[in-house]
């Protein structure tokens, strides 16, 4: 039977199916179902990591032991795992290894649009590139097999595009499956899992053998196994291609002959060869980085378009495309539907505000951006990566800087002590803290960087849509692990200042910052603690309403950003602007509103 | 028969567009096409925009619908309508919901929300039909303001040369048990709206 399974539900099925006995992710858009998914298998042992690196070294661990494994990260999060990802691939694998790495291209959810195909070049190891569902689900068993017969770590590339869309895969229902002991650990005859600088240079050799190993699988079982293909039809042209860029591909240029790739790396040069010596023209269609191109074009294979056509930035769609194959006469321009897409911009004859997204009703970082908006000018404000990163939007805009995660202690902490004059409050949140937040802050506090750290704990991993940390203490798989007190790891890793502020108190959040900045002794640690809406930790309380005899449109509840405050119809008649109406399905509660506004306009309904 | 549709779905975080999307693909499915689906996740349950496509083809490549190429828009919230407009190609129909939900550029007062009158006429400008529905105060008639995805898929159902019932199955497979009354009086709501939108 068929069923729509979205990239990454296809992506757990395929290594459930293929046998993957451990897996270990951090979360990350557009990666996380993917193991919130696998974790609801049967026989399976599923874990949420405090880091990529961590989730990687416990695939690495799992493999050794003789498992199938997979670990799971969002591009960015690899860049975390690099360092151990570069030397698996000089130590070699046992049970199957394959990481899974999605990507971002239009930087939806992300920081930047790298290219992680680029990682398999650089770190000498195969990239499989699904293009839908189905292909998500049949490469993760392929890969593995590649992984266990070349004994390589295999990079799994995904994209938004390919996580995010459903398409039909041939699903069976799933049977049940028991979970496996390891067989006793075998200690290796020949050292290659202990990377000594001995072990480093004996294994480098190896591996480059390795590539061109599975460079001739790529050039024969590859295709056998259906992982590349020659789609033939009118030879005038022939287009080189993979992943989710293959569907545009056949969509805009359905009657060219189409060479498509489910590996970018390594290539099948000589099949690519051939191909090429067949058609009239070759072009490569490839979403961000010129990879493919690059490694045709040294090999000396014409290429007649590539990124000169088909933009570098950004996520390609099927207008881009088009756009691309009509300016290199690929196709005619007798449809129009780029024109009028143009003209209607152009006419339209309605302004459109955006609608950027903001920090929900009730949520518990309001109250402190509010106080450290009203302080801003005194301070300077590195963030994190979370939905506190809202923080810099409007009406709030306090923060200055913002890179990675964990980033934000250390960057404060380079900024103070290389002389910066302004007050540091470097922002983070709960689940940031444990993936990278607490090597900077034993760096700040053994240099004495006199800095302010507000943590805010809002017991989720929230962004990515509520997952469980090492602060929480539940497992991915419901269970019930050990949970970490932020204020006890603070204090025991020798901050002198440490305070915990609710954080729906406004007076409080204002004090608890004034304080913490004027502390002297290296950094002061603020803790803000609120449980996230979507957690069942969050209380509802009495909704709030305006009293409109008492509102004078003053506008300070419209500073604290609350999607509930909306502008009222009615104005107040001394300076002229709307007064404030609070929208009772979306208001929590929360009080902060209340606290802010300076006449008592704003109190709860008396409830039913 | 129905073999090539394009649909683009629009709202606002929240209002269960990405469920409504995920029924109409399964539709498809249910119709012996090809389905896909496609949507971006992460900021938008922040109240931003939402924006999933739907496409039904003996065989569909890309899951994304090309600007200008969509046969039904269907927006859950006013000023989406206009903002994913181009999407349709000209002669297409909107359905459209006449909630509003002010965004924070709006509430804070760097940008306007345009005039109902307004949007209705720049849809209207491009499609061959607008539906209006009054999808929130019909859910809560129908007993959960939840179901203003049921009343949309209904009023979608009306325009299509398929079987109310399809779609009316897909949409019970995918609630509780405990809430399928309540989605069946959604439904009925639902179509009847759009058979009496005059817009």
């Amino acid at each position: 039977m068929k069923r729509l399974l979205s990239g990454n539900e296809a992506f757990a099925l395929g290594a459930w199916e293929a046998g993957v006995q451990y897996a270990s992710a951090y979360p990350g858009t557009p990666s996380t179902e993917i193991l919130e998914n696998f974790a609801r298998y049967p026989g399976i042992k599923a874990e949420w990591a405090s880091n990529e690196k961590v989730a990687l070294d416990n695939a690495i661990g799992a493999s050794f032991g003789g498992a199938r494994t997979i670990a799971v990260m969002k591009h960015v999060g690899v860049n975390v795992a690099a360092d151990s990802l570069m030397s698996v691939s000089y130590t070699g694998v046992k049970g199957g290894l394959v990481l899974i790495s999605a990507d971002d291209p239009g930087a939806f959810s992300s920081q930047n649009e790298q290219d992680n195909r680029q990682y398999a070049r650089f770190g000498k190891f195969p990239c499989f590139d699904p293009a839908d569902s189905e292909e998500a689900r049949q490469f993760i068993g392929v890969a593995l097999d590649v992984s266990e017969q070349f004994k390589t770590p295999v990079l799994m590339r995904s994209t938004t595009r390919l996580s995010h869309s459903k398409s039909a895969v041939e699903a069976t229902v799933p049977g049940t499956r028991e979970f496996q002991p390891l067989p006793p650990f075998e200690r290796e005859a020949e050292i290659t899992r202990v990377i000594l600088p001995a072990i480093a240079r004996m294994r480098h050799p190896v591996i480059e053998q390795r590539l061109s190993d599975v460079r001739r699988w790529a050039e024969t079982t590859a295709f056998e196994r259906g992982v590349n293909r020659v789609e033939w039809n009118d030879k005038a042209l022939g287009i080189v291609t993979n992943g989710i860029a293959y569907q545009y591909a056949r969509e805009v240029l359905p009657h060219a002959s189409i060479l498509k790739l489910g590996m970018s790396y390594p290539l099948p040069l000589q099949a690519i060869r051939d191909f090429a010596a067949q058609v009239e023209t070759l072009i490569v269609l490839e979403e961000l980085d010129p990879f493919i191109e690059d490694q045709l074009k040294a090999a000396g294979i014409a290429v007649a378009h590539g990124k000169d056509i088909f933009p570098l930035c950004g996520e390609l769609t099927l207008a881009k495309v088009r756009q691309g194959a009509i300016r290199a006469g690929l196709i005619e321009n007798h449809e129009s539907r780029i024109m009028i897409h143009d003209s209607m911009i152009h006419d339209s004859p309605i302004t459109i505000p955006p609608r950027p997204p903001a920090l929900c009703p009730g949520c518990p970082h309001r109250a402190f951006f509010y106080a450290l908006s009203r302080n801003k000018r005194k301070v300077v404000i590195p963030g994190d990566i979370g939905c506190y990163s809202m923080g810099v939007l409007p009406p709030f805009e306090a923060m200055d800087m913002l890179i990675s995660m964990g980033a934000g202690i250390g960057m404060g902490h380079g900024f103070k002590q290389a002389g910066g004059q302004e007050g540091v409050v470097a922002v983070i949140g709960d689940s940031t803290f444990f993936h990278a937040g607490m090597p900077p802050l034993a760096s700040a506090v053994y240099n004495k960087a006199n800095i302010v750290v507000a943590v805010l704990d809002n017991r989720i991993t929230a962004m990515t849509g509520q997952q469980h940390h090492p602060g929480t203490g539940t497992t991915l798989q419901g269970q019930e692990g050990h949970h970490i007190d932020i204020a006890a790891v603070v204090r025991a890793m020798g901050v002198t200042y440490v305070e915990e502020v609710d954080a729906w108190d406004v007076n409080a959040m204002n004090k608890a910052l004034r304080a913490a900045l004027k502390h002297e002794d290296g950094p002061a640690v603020l803790i803000v603690r609120g449980a996230c809406v979507f957690t069942p930790h969050f209380h509802y309380q009495p909704r709030m309403q305006v009293d409109p005899q008492k509102c004078v449109a003053c506008g300070s509840c419209f500073r604290v950003g609350c999607p509930a405050i909306l502008k009222s119809e009615e104005i107040y008649p001394t300076n002229n602007k709307a007064k404030a109406i609070i929208d009772p399905l979306l208001c929590t509660g929360c009080t902060v509103c209340m606290q802010v506004c300076p006449t008592q306009a704003i109190a709860p309904i008396e409830e039913r | 028969m129905i073999d090539h549709m394009n649909f683009l779905f629009v709202g606002v975080g929240g209002q269960g567009v990405l469920t409504a999307s995920d029924i109409a693909a399964q539709v498809g499915l249910d119709l012996g096409l090809d389905a896909k689906k496609s949507e971006v996740h992460g900021f938008a349950q922040r109240g931003g925009v939402v924006e999933s496509h739907i496409r039904w083809a003996p065989r569909v490549g890309s899951p994304t619908c090309e600007e200008g190429t969509v046969d039904i828009l269907m927006s859950f919230e006013m000023l989406e309508a206009a903002r994913w407009l181009t999407y349709l190609k000209p002669g297409g129909i909107v359905i459209v919901n006449r909630q509003k939900i002010t965004p924070m550029s709006v509430s804070v007062g760097n940008a306007v929300y345009p005039d109902e009158a307004a949007i209705l006429a720049a849809l209207k400008q491009r499609a061959s039909r607008v539906i209006v529905v009054d999808a929130l105060p019909l859910a809560e008639q129908a007993g959960n303001p939840r179901t203003v995805n049921t009343i949309m898929l209904a009023a979608l159902s009306t325009l299509l040369e398929t079987a109310p019932a399809v779609w009316e199955t897909a949409i019970l497979r995918r609630v509780p048990g405990k809430y399928a009354e309540v989605n069946k009086a959604a439904f009925r709501l639902g179509q009847q709206a759009a058979q009496i939108s005059t817009d």
